[in-house]
């Protein structure tokens, strides 16, 4: 199996502040793997790391077997990183429909015409189809969330950035939401899910990983990571 | 009847401020930058077509037709060169730059042209008229006015009917989300600066061909285009026609009560569509 993804002693810091520290891990083509960690425990930077919007002070980051470590941000959405943002950020002057459009047509470097098609059907897969024609801006808030999702998908992605897609959702919505994601993993997308909402998560994804303080303290079996001590100690506290 | 002819009058006086103003609106919609070298890039562009039409012996619209792409490319570099560089955070930089840019090309244009005042001749086309009922239409006034419409119904296609245009939009809402689209906010800018240019030569056609021009008129024409894109409403383009027309009426009914309150009637109309709508009449749904 190929790895979509490898980072290897990849760190980063904000002035005295080590929010990325000697992170090394891969992402095998087809897995998907869970990120868990306290507030501040750097995932969204990491996240920012591999999708190029920071640039890393040490380390290697590999997409497909290439090296990405200083490939600007849109050259890595064509090469096949799609994200979405923990708080949605919607074209909210942009209809649902052409928000997909243009993230389809910019991301794969296509014409609007030729992608028109995949749109639609990533529409109907986030159930967003009805509301293809309103603008962006005035959907709720689990729309929004698909509208993520979607237009994440839209650039085509071989590896799937999802980053807490499930926050602040009711239970109702949240497990519509994970329908979703879990049919659209069963397609093969290989997917890195950074998220609070531990039974979503887990319903999920097959390997976990917690960071605490930007380093990597865990990466294994969802069951055994929960399981171990220093998992609890460290993040679970509150839940046990 | 005289306040049917005023009304026309101003009207078509409001295509060319629409015009003017057209070029602002598109750069301050998509990147929230404000050019204040605005005006004085529609007078180098009025100069630009002149050389073209004194040296090769062309006709005006012949020569801003020549004229239009080189500004696009003019355009397209100052964005790629200079612009691209301080847009940011800080609203401050670009403001700087752009009066700087505003003060060197006044006084370029005056160290190469010299004060006088010049006009682009057109021959036939300025005293050409037509009879509309109880109304005398000047050719040239319609021909600004229908430009103005077309070069907005244009631009408005490509807003809304076009990858580039959504890509516009999408970069307008958001520049960082747009990149991870894959959309690249910088070439982006500079086509949209581009296409700025090329409605800067159709202002400067109809403005060098209507009256005198000099080096030193650029800041009120930059005034006029202010004006007419806060009335309208920022980010609207039809917004815009609608502020040029509304300062065009407000100048030939204030010029049809006094000649003298041509100008401040304009002014006065701007800031009492502040006091009312301070958003403008067309403000965008979403910003």
């Amino acid at each position: 199996m190929t790895d979509v993804l490898a980072l290897s002693g990849v760190s980063k810091s904000f002035g005295a502040l080590r929010v990325t520290d000697d992170v090394s891990f891969s992402v095998p083509r087809g897995q998907a793997l869970g990120i868990i960690g306290p507030n501040g425990a750097g995932k969204s930077t990491l996240f920012n790391l591999i999708t190029g919007n920071l640039l890393p002070d040490a380390g290697r980051i590999e997409l497909l077997g290439r090296d990405v470590t200083r490939v600007p941000a849109m050259e890595r959405v064509r090469m096949g990183i799609g994200r979405s943002f923990q708080i949605p950020q919607p074209f909210e002057g942009l209809t649902v429909f052409e928000n997909l459009l243009t993230a389809a047509a910019f991301g794969r470097g296509r014409r609007e015409a030729e992608v028109e098609e995949a749109c639609i059907a990533i529409l109907r897969d986030t159930e967003l189809l009805r509301k293809a024609n309103q603008l962006a801006g005035g959907l709720t808030l689990l729309d929004r969330k698909r509208l993520e999702l979607a237009r994440a998908m839209a650039t085509g992605p071989e590896l799937l950035l999802l980053d807490e897609i499930a926050g602040g959702l009711t239970e109702a919505e949240c497990r519509a939401l994970v329908a979703t994601i879990r049919a659209l993993h069963a397609q093969g997308v290989t997917i890195i899910w950074i998220e609070h909402v531990l039974h979503a998560l887990n319903s999920v994804v097959e390997r976990l990983l917690v960071l605490d303080f930007g380093r990597v303290i865990g990466i294994g079996e969802p069951a055994e990571i929960m399981a171990s001590r220093e998992v609890r100690e460290i993040y679970l506290g509150m839940e046990f | 009847m005289i306040w049917v002819n005023t009304v026309v009058q101003g009207l078509m006086l409001g295509g060319l401020y629409a015009l003017f103003a057209t070029g602002l609106s598109l750069v301050f919609g998509i990147m929230r930058l404000v050019n204040l070298a605005h005006g004085d890039l529609i007078v180098f562009a009025a100069f630009a077509i002149l050389v073209i039409v004194e040296v090769l012996g062309l006709d005006p619209f012949v020569s801003a037709l020549l004229a239009a792409p080189l500004l696009f490319a003019a355009g397209w570099a100052l964005q790629r060169l200079v612009l691209n560089r301080v847009l940011g955070r800080d609203i401050l930089p670009p403001l700087l730059v752009t009066f700087g840019l505003s003060v060197a090309l006044q006084n370029g244009m005056l160290e190469v042209f010299s004060a006088d005042s010049r006009r682009i001749r057109s021959g036939a086309l300025e005293s050409a008229s037509v009879a509309l009922g109880p109304v005398t239409l000047g050719m040239l006034p319609l021909l600004t006015f229908a430009s103005a419409v077309a070069a907005i119904f244009l631009l408005n296609r490509i807003f809304y009917a076009t990858a580039l245009g959504r890509a516009f939009r999408a970069t307008s809402d958001d520049p960082v989300t747009a990149s991870l689209m894959g959309i690249n906010p910088r070439s982006v800018f500079a086509i949209a600066t581009g296409l700025a240019m090329v409605t800067v030569t159709l202002a400067a056609l109809y403005l060098g061909m209507r009256a005198n021009f000099d080096p030193s008129i650029g800041p009120a024409r930059l005034i006029y285009a202010f004006e007419a894109v806060i009335i309208g409403g920022l980010g609207s383009l039809w917004g815009t026609l609608a502020g040029g027309i509304i300062i065009g009426l407000a100048q030939t009914a204030g010029a049809a009560v006094n000649p003298e309150w041509q100008i401040l009637a304009g002014h006065l109309a701007f800031l009492v569509v502040l006091l009312v709508r301070p958003r403008g009449l067309f403000p965008r749904a979403f910003d």
